[in-house]
């Protein structure tokens, strides 16, 4: 046998040390992201949940101007974090649509009282039925819709200050 | 003085669940009437894993959305689709790492055939020492 061959364990140890410290070093990625972006949004229809204000469809969405579709719940702290920002973006004419995951009706309508309503929609999934359709796996998740109803982006936690400009650009580039 | 309370205050206190008021849907924890198809459920219930908890399987998790998951499971078997099916429905919205039975592609390459190439090596390596022993 050669002699460079005695090296070739080492080496295959020295490497599996660095696969691992790297995974170890890495900080971990925790967030799923949907497999949904860029495909159109799935056929569905929720009933509505407060009063005065009509259920959610897919088919409100084509066609029509970009769209946000908010995933949200009553009883979602980071919902209340995310609410100013929410009104902000309805102030600058987008046109917020939003899923809620499975709320009560009363509980929905203080927590619009409290915190503003944003939105144009309201669709009841109370089965998180719509939620698992379109790939989210948490509340607060805001998709991008464009104007013929594809997801183009998906916006995990809440939205922050900060995220607002970058929202607005993003939909607007969508038109 | 302290001491004392301190526990039982902590008993009091409630922990901040991210949790919704409404009761389990109705498939969640229920199992359907027909044994074949329950069995059929469950077995691909296992091999799910719960996107709140991520260690578990939606069948062992008591997460609400696992719940939720496992309710859709059923009524999409109950309604005759195959759990081959409902897996890539899944896995078409929150990729491979919604299953434990992760298909074959590229990335999983190595996770199928590195056990097949170990053996390889090991039998290659196991003939040497054989052949030096007969010497």
């Amino acid at each position: 046998m050669r002699r460079w061959l005695l090296w070739l364990p080492f080496l295959a140890f020295v490497l599996l040390f660095a696969v691992v410290t790297f995974g170890l070093k890495k900080p971990a990625d925790r967030t799923i992201k949907s497999a949904m972006v860029g495909k159109p949004l799935p056929d569905f229809a929720l009933a509505g949940i407060v009063p005065g204000k009509p259920g959610l469809s897919s088919r409100d969405f084509t066609p029509g101007k970009p769209r946000l579709l908010n995933v949200f719940a009553s009883w979602c702290l980071p919902c209340i974090a995310e609410a100013p920002q929410l009104m902000a973006l309805k102030q600058a004419g987008v046109e917020i649509d939003a899923v809620a995951v499975r709320d009560t009706t009363p509980a929905l309508q203080e927590f619009l009282a409290r915190n503003g309503d944003p939105y144009a929609r309201i669709g009841d999934d109370r089965q998180s039925s719509v939620q698992l359709s379109i790939g989210s796996s948490g509340v607060p998740e805001t998709f991008l819709i464009d104007a013929q109803g594809k997801i183009i982006e998906q916006h995990i936690g809440d939205i922050r200050a900060d995220d607002v400009p970058d929202i607005l650009a993003k939909l607007r580039a969508a038109q | 003085m302290k001491r004392t309370l301190l526990p039982l205050l902590l008993l009091l206190a409630a922990p901040a669940l991210a949790d919704s008021n409404l009761p389990p849907a109705a498939l969640a924890n229920t199992q359907l009437k027909d044994p074949a198809l329950e069995a059929k459920a469950r077995d691909l219930m296992y091999t799910l894993r719960c996107l709140v908890c991520q260690g578990q399987s939606i069948a062992d998790s008591d997460a609400e959305m696992a719940g939720d998951m496992r309710a859709l499971v059923r009524q999409r078997i109950a309604q005759g689709e195959s759990p081959d099916s409902v897996r890539r429905w899944l896995v078409a919205r929150y990729g491979d790492y919604v299953t434990y039975d992760p298909p074959f592609s590229w990335v999983t390459a190595p996770l199928w055939l590195a056990p097949l190439v170990m053996l390889g090596i090991g039998a290659w390596l196991a003939r040497g020492s054989f052949k030096r022993k007969k010497r």
